[in-house]
């Protein structure tokens, strides 16, 4: 049925194009400089004025078509079942398979017989805005035929279609943040706020909670089980991980964008940016699984050499390998405000008599600094948010600790234990992953908001 | 203006010359060299972080991309391929070939007795030994009645054995002349020089070794306090034991699956030694010998598996098999095509990348699809057509706070809307591409813009100079000119992409898939789903060929970068 659609929506629509150009250059009898628009837009107005037609109706008729099979269906039925909405889902689920060939089992005649009526009104509907979409296409085709004369603005009205659909496109992104912010917010507000949601936490139990342990789904007569869905062991373990990724990172991908922005001669450049691009570009999950099966055990035979008690899964492994994974964000990120840093400071500094080091340490890092801590803020942002090298190199223990050497659980970890068990979507615990999910959204939101404002606020402007 | 006396605040001029001058001046060039210094070991730090990892996974990996076979002479039987003698290709695909690859074993290693020995034996092949064996019958069923050389696939433990992972195998030559008892079963070895004087020695060492373990542990329990008093109490038994025997030199010794395994090649046989004392050894025969005549100083030999066979997963009799295997030319390590040709499997050496490369390419299909005219034409919109107000700048905004957003965000949005809310099926690539293809519009968006920022004004004023409209001297001058810097984004977009984990475990990608993906909407998983879920499997096999996948998604994302620096510099106009 779609197939046909297409078929004659795209046959339809390419004969317009055709004909609508070759239209409009007859009418000009060849002398081109005559018409308003080129023939082309003469043919994408026929082409669009029979496209449109055809898709709204085919958009609006399919859903109408498909509600009209829905009801003759279950018209069958008593009228108790029809306002079940669980039973008479089930109902047409098996009438659909039965009409495609599909079911499995013996069906009772009243089950024949409603898949008849479904399979009749589903066909006959289906031909009805077919024909409809075919009559509204060659209508619009001889309309459009009709309009093609020398003073007509063919040009206008496609580049206001063309504006159209441009716009569309660029709402398409706001939609995604509308999309992200509005089904994560509506399932924390389910997971805080249902009623008939079971073991929820208050607000404050889940942002100042000391206890993570979400059970599975209670019904409302089953014991006091404990869970708690207390935020803060997550929080923890997200924010220690990231302090020793920002320990590492930190000196090292300042210290690297000093280098390259000013001691690097460029062989040296050729050589180091492509690395740093190299390690920009590795999956995480390959750092994951270098973590996890290098760096921890690596780790603990150390710490058991020098008598320490080290987890398998240590805060250490992971936050040095995220370490490792975020330099190339402040490399880069700092080697640019240190290379905008006009010239003639470095001029000034060194007609003053200070070597390069004083010279970087003394005027060009202040000068820089709105714009280094901006990538500091960026960077840990990325390291807050960062999935795979935790998932596989972290553990799930809710510790609330401050020992890297222990095994702690962060926040992305947790959302993606919870979503990829089989919970069903409703309980508590799945919806508790919202609810981190929410937060982290807006962690990192903030932290990149503070980054922007930061650097609005404090950039030196030397033009 | 005040005056300046003789005695005023002007600073005397410096004595450069002086000492302490001197002194600071090298300090401070001392200092400088530091700071460099700094700056080029961090950067030589982040190189050997970035060749450590890579070589890592190449170490890994190496290994997984050959297998090693048993080439063996197989009778094709008819009355176990074809007993109907029909021909029928449904007979010939489900006939037992297992039965003859056991009776191919039967004829490589002669005289194995015993149930449990004969089971080791066919234990070394993988449950799909038989393919190769089946697929030749169904291409070309005259060879039924004859015996073919045929490649049978080994078991991975056998393959990670052959390896030399699981223990070295080390041989020491024979001093003396050695008598075997007999031939078959428990027998006695008798050497005319103390052959196993030195091995007996080395397990008192291994004993004493133990004893130093059991007293640390010994150590920690009693640290624990008194809830650990039964523990201590064996711990302390058990040393006692080990001590009675560890301080007895030349006293005989009973070896137990804690120590290295050693074994007496002797005559074309082998033999476990359970008991050893300085010039004779009793043991089990794994491989019978020929005969039980005596054999001359360096004929036969002592043999020493080095890690105990508890640590192992190969046992000692199945090491055996390997290596008798091995030492008659019967093994072959061939190119592991099953990699590259197989979707996933439990068993690790039947298991393949397929399925997860066919899925992440129809995945990247629909990426691309979505992604590009999407992200495009908002860059398009939004730098030439959206009137610069309150709305343009809150989609701005909005465009560059996307692309800071943590990837499993997204997969939240995923599972929320295009599982929950519009139904679409789990696991499936429309939907990873979908969700991928949000995740990148707003890098592609934002690189689109770069593109045509960087093309210069005068060209589109002289379009519009010639009477273009806005619309066409975008369209037809500003776009073409800005494609290179597009093109190059999006690459570096869709190698992003391909590297993403965490959305697609969201909304589902981390089923057991076996079968190849026919279509968009049927379940498949990605390749770093797949590199995640291997690398969580238990089955040693498995480290190696996560490696390799790894080695096979870092091969990919360094052509399309590869591909992306090559365009802009091909194509990348200066102005």
């Amino acid at each position: 049925m779609t197939y046909q659609f297409f078929a004659a929506l795209v046959l339809l629509v390419a004969a317009a194009f055709v004909v609508g150009q070759r239209r409009a250059i007859a009418v000009s009898s060849g002398q081109l400089a005559q018409l308003h628009s080129l023939p082309i837009y003469h043919g994408l107005f026929a082409a669009i004025g029979v496209f449109v037609p055809m898709l709204a109706i085919f958009v609006i008729g399919t859903p109408i078509v498909t509600w009209l099979a829905q009801t003759a269906a279950l018209g069958l039925y008593d009228a108790k079942i029809q306002s079940d909405p669980l039973q008479s889902s089930v109902i047409l689920r098996d009438v659909v398979s039965l009409s495609k060939g599909q079911f499995a089992g013996d069906a009772s005649p009243e089950l024949r017989q409603a898949a008849d009526d479904f399979k009749n009104v589903l066909t006959t509907g289906h031909w009805v805005v077919l024909a409809l979409s075919i009559a509204a296409g060659l209508a619009s085709f001889a309309a459009a035929f009709g309009t093609v004369k020398l003073p007509f603005r063919a040009r206008k009205h496609v580049e206001r279609f063309a504006l159209i659909v441009l716009g569309a496109c660029a709402v398409v992104a706001i939609l995604t943040t509308v999309g992200i912010v509005f089904s994560v917010a509506f399932e924390t507000y389910r997971f805080f706020f249902d009623p008939s949601l079971h073991g929820k936490p208050s607000v404050a139990g889940f942002l100042f909670g000391l206890e993570w342990n979400p059970q599975a789904a209670m019904r409302a007569d089953q014991g006091a089980i404990s869970t708690a869905y207390g935020f803060v062991p997550l929080l923890v373990g997200s924010l220690l991980i990231t302090f020793i990724a920002i320990c590492v990172a930190g000196p090292l991908g300042l210290f690297s964008a000093i280098y390259l922005a000013e001691y690097a001669t460029p062989q040296v450049r050729a050589f180091a940016k492509p690395i740093l691009e190299i390690l920009a570009g590795i999956p995480t999950v390959v750092l994951g699984f270098f973590a996890a099966l290098t760096v921890a055990p690596m780790i603990r035979g150390l710490g058991e050499a020098y008598g320490l008690n080290v987890a398998s899964e240590s805060a250490l492994a992971a936050g040095l390998v995220m370490g490792m994974m975020i330099i190339p964000f402040i490399s880069s990120l700092s080697d640019d405000v240190i290379n905008a840093v006009p010239q003639s400071m470095r001029d000034g500094s060194y007609a003053l008599g200070a070597t390069k080091s004083e010279t970087i340490r003394q005027v060009l890092l202040p000068a820089a600094l709105p714009g280094i801590v901006s990538a500091f803020m960026l960077a840990i942002s990325r390291a807050i948010g960062e999935t795979m090298i935790v998932v596989m190199a972290a553990g799930l223990a809710a510790n609330l600790t401050l020992n890297p050497l222990d095994a702690v659980t962060t926040i992305t970890v947790q959302i993606k234990t919870i979503l990829v068990g089989d919970q069903e979507f409703d309980s508590a615990k799945t919806l508790a992953a919202f609810a981190l999910g929410f937060v982290l959204f807006f962690v990192t939101l903030l932290l990149n908001y503070i980054a922007l404002r930061i650097v609005r606020k404090y950039r030196e402007q030397y033009d | 203006m005040t005056d300046l006396t003789a005695t005023s605040v002007l600073p005397r001029r410096a004595n450069f010359d002086s000492d302490e001058m001197v002194a600071r001046v090298k300090r401070r060039y001392r200092s400088e060299w530091r700071f460099k210094a700094l700056g080029g070991a961090a950067l030589v730090l982040t190189a050997v972080f970035v060749i450590a990892v890579l070589s890592d996974i190449v170490i890994k990996g190496t290994p997984a991309f050959t297998q090693h076979s048993l080439m063996l002479d197989v009778p094709v039987r008819a009355d176990v391929v074809d007993p109907k003698g029909t021909r029928n290709p449904e007979d010939l695909r489900s006939a037992d070939y297992f039965a003859l690859m056991r009776e191919a074993l039967a004829t490589a290693i002669p005289g194995i007795e015993g149930r449990a020995e004969k089971k080791r034996l066919s234990g070394l092949l993988s449950s799909g030994a038989g393919n190769e064996l089946r697929d030749r019958v169904l291409a070309d069923p005259t060879i039924i009645g004859t015996t073919v050389k045929v490649p049978l696939l080994l078991s991975d433990d056998s393959d990670i054995y052959l390896k030399g992972k699981q223990t070295r195998v080390l041989t020491v030559p024979s001093r003396g002349t050695a008598t075997p008892s007999g031939t078959t079963g428990e027998i006695t070895v008798l050497t005319s020089a103390n052959d196993f004087a030195d091995d007996l020695v080395t397990v008192k060492k291994a004993l004493a070794a133990r004893i130093e373990d059991e007293k640390s542990r010994l150590a920690i329990a009693e640290g624990r306090g008194e809830s650990q008093a039964s523990e201590v109490a064996n711990l302390k038994d058990e040393i006692a034991a080990l001590s009675a025997r560890a301080h007895q030199p030349g006293v005989e010794e009973v070896l137990d699956g804690k120590m290295p395994s050693l074994m007496v090649a002797i005559n074309g046989g082998l033999v476990k030694l359970n008991r050893i004392s300085a010039s004779s050894a009793t043991g089990t025969v794994y491989i019978p010998l020929k005969s039980a005549d005596e054999a001359a100083p360096g004929a036969w030999s002592v043999v020493t598996y080095e890690r105990p066979e508890s640590n192992r997963k190969t046992t000692d009799i199945e090491a055996a098999f390997l290596e008798k295997l091995r030492a008659d030319g019967k093994v072959e390590n061939r190119f592991n095509t099953i990699f590259f040709t197989h979707g996933d499997s439990r068993d690790a050496e039947l298991a393949g990348i397929l399925g997860s490369l066919v899925g992440s390419i129809l995945m990247l299909i629909v990426t691309l699809s979505l992604a590009l005219p999407f992200g495009v034409l908002a860059a398009v919109y939004l730098e030439e057509f959206a009137p610069k107000n309150k709305l343009t700048n809150l989609i701005e905004i909005n465009i560059n706070n996307l692309a800071a957003v943590p990837s499993i965000v997204f997969g939240l949005l995923g599972l929320a809307v295009f599982l929950n809310f519009f139904g679409l099926p789990r696991s499936a690539p429309l939907v990873g591409g979908l969700v991928l293809a949000l995740l990148v519009l707003p890098t592609i968006i934002i690189a689109a813009r770069a593109s045509m920022k960087a093309v210069p004004p005068s060209i589109k004023e002289a379009a519009l100079g010639v009477g273009a409209s806005h619309q066409q001297a975008i369209f037809h001058h500003v776009l073409p000119l800005a494609t290179p810097g597009i093109m190059t984004g999006t690459i570096i977009g869709m190698a992003h992409a391909l590297g993403e984990t965490a959305p697609l475990l969201m909304i589902g990608m981390l089923a057991f898939i076996v079968d190849v993906p026919q279509g968009f909407l049927d379940p498949a998983t990605a390749l770093p789903a797949q590199i995640y879920i291997w690398s969580d499997l238990p089955e040693q096999a498995f480290e190696a060929k996560t490696a390799a996948a790894i080695m096979i998604l870092l091969g990919v994302l360094l052509l399309m970068n590869g591909l992306a620096i090559w365009l802009r510099s091909k194509f990348e106009r200066r102005w």
